[in-house]
């Protein structure tokens, strides 16, 4: 098993309020699979995306990462291990230093892991515009002349600079116009055949998910109430949230009956 | 560079920058233009200006020459207000970064630290100081400083604290980026630009503070600065009025070509954001 989550509680205080945004979560995730995690908005997907990349702390819980304690981790060994857990996040823009140029951006993260010398990781970043569809030169543009679609492929390949195997997407292409969405997905898709690399898909989009996943789990109000084979979740749903996200998809409605 | 092309395309911006191009030549190029010490005697006493070619504003009450006065001045004025605002604007942002980046009990101490500053008059922390220790230059530098870095503490903590929950700055996390590399690479070339925007009137106080203290008698004797010529012009401002005249508008030129450059600046910042 690559990772395997197990009883993850998060909660948040504000005020007087308390919002229980991760409630017992379990699940695990095997090598070169795709989990994907479906949800309505607020249900604590991101939140357990976060508590992965450790961007927050979890109340309790554990999580067991290429065999590794992976919450107990800090400081500098963490920085390190980093590298083989990566994250594409939801807004294509506000995922980038506005001051950065796609080159710096890709390189950032091979600076840090690598340890190759400046002139040796200039021909990585054009490897890894080039493998992600994006012509060599765009190395020098800034970040915010290029279009949606992208950003979205060069925050994939920020992603895959430090060859991680397994990566959290965040709404990754929920922003996106729907025709470059297919074209990112397929790129996600070729990326797993030739990589091994397992994908954490979190979206509230069905129709998104059944294109990617292997498995879904379905997320209400902090908690995973439903878990199984991608076909079967979308067949024959068993949880009043997973009924519901499914009525959200028009298309699928029509595909049942 | 590009900051600075910008901020040359807007008016105010050019106008701003076409001011201070020419107070900084006079000042640099004082001793060509008048040469010698301004504090010697050279001519008749209360000379009225524009009666004598050499003399072209005249003479004050001892008989010295009132246009190497301003001309000498404005190396003082623009030196002690730029170093006093660099002074300020460098403890305030290292203040602020610190503040809200640490957070809990750090922060806590640093912001009361500030609140101290900013609830005393900055001019009459300034007096306090330089009545304390002395009126050379550096002291004045950092009597200024003192009663102006608590603002720019309080806009760089606030810059830090919207910037710190960014998502890149999450990004720059995930790739593994160290504490010291997220602070000085993610967040402060971004919440940089509104602080900096803030010099312009603290250079343009830092200007006026120095002048009131020299008005005061409390400057460097030896060196002529506009607030001592205009303190001088004061005791015979009826029959001599050209005295104060010369230096106050010298004063008032300059802080206007600072606020004129600060707002081009700010409004080049305003047109680099995205979405704006």
């Amino acid at each position: 098993m690559l990772l395997s989550v197990e009883n993850l509680t998060k909660r948040y205080l504000s005020g007087s309020r308390q919002t229980t945004a991760l409630d017992d979560v379990s699940f695990t995730l095997g090598k070169g699979e795709t989990l994907g995690l479906a949800g309505v908005s607020g249900s604590g997907k991101s939140t357990l995306a976060r508590v992965l990349l450790r961007l927050v702390p979890a109340d309790t819980g554990k999580v067991h990462f290429e065999g590794e304690d992976w919450l107990t981790l800090s400081g500098a060994s963490l920085r390190r291990r980093r590298a083989r857990m990566q994250m594409v996040f939801q807004d294509v823009l506000a995922a980038f230093n506005p001051r950065a140029t796609v080159g710096s951006v890709l390189d950032d993260p091979l600076r840090i892991h690598s340890g190759k010398r400046a002139r040796d990781r200039k021909q990585d970043v054009a490897t890894l515009l080039d493998r992600v569809g994006l012509p060599t030169g765009f190395a020098d543009r800034s970040i915010r002349e290029i279009s949606g679609g992208q950003r979205q492929r060069v925050a994939i390949a920020r992603a895959i600079a430090t060859r991680p195997s397994l990566i959290v997407l965040d709404e990754a292409v929920s922003a996106l116009d729907v025709s470059i969405r297919e074209t990112i997905l397929e790129l996600l898709v070729e990326l797993q055949q030739e990589r091994g690399i397992s994908y954490l898909f979190i979206s509230h989009d069905l129709a998104v998910l059944r294109a990617v996943s292997h498995r879904i789990a379905v997320m209400d109000a902090g908690r995973i109430v439903e878990t199984g084979a991608a076909s079967q979740i979308i067949d024959r749903p068993q949880s009043p949230a997973a009924r519901a996200l499914i009525a959200a998809v028009p298309r699928l409605v029509t595909d049942a009956r | 560079m590009t900051l600075l092309r910008q901020t040359i395309g807007t008016g105010e911006g050019a106008i701003g920058a076409a001011i201070l191009s020419l107070l900084i030549l006079i000042a640099v190029f004082a001793s060509v233009l008048c040469p010698g010490d301004p504090l010697n005697i050279a001519g008749p006493p209360l000379t009225p200006p524009f009666t004598q070619g050499s003399l072209p504003l005249g003479t004050d009450s001892l008989g010295r020459d009132l246009l190497a006065g301003v001309v000498h001045g404005t190396r003082t004025s623009l030196s002690v207000g730029l170093a006093a605002a660099a002074a300020a604007m460098a403890f305030g942002v290292c203040i602020g970064l610190a503040a809200g980046f640490s957070g809990g009990i750090v922060d806590e101490a640093l912001m009361r630290l500030v609140d101290a500053f900013q609830i005393v008059p900055g001019f009459l922390l300034a007096l306090a100081f330089v009545s304390v220790a002395g009126s050379s230059a550096h002291v004045i530098v950092i009597a200024i400083a003192l009663g102006a870095w608590a603002g720019p503490a309080r806009l760089m903590r606030a810059q830090v604290l919207s910037i710190r929950e960014r998502e890149y700055v999450a990004a720059a996390r995930v790739i593994g980026a160290g504490p010291a590399e997220i602070v000085f690479k993610e967040i402060l070339p971004n919440a940089l630009p509104p602080v900096l925007s803030l010099s312009a009137i603290i250079v343009a106080a830092a200007i006026l503070t120095e002048s009131a203290l020299s008005f005061l008698g409390l400057s460097d004797p030896n060196v002529v600065t506009w607030g001592s010529m205009m303190s001088e012009g004061r005791n015979v401002l009826r029959s001599a009025t050209w005295l104060s005249i010369f230096p106050g508008l010298a004063l008032l030129t300059t802080v206007i070509g600072i606020y004129l450059l600060g707002e081009g600046v700010t409004k080049a910042i305003g047109r680099g954001r995205p979405g704006s």
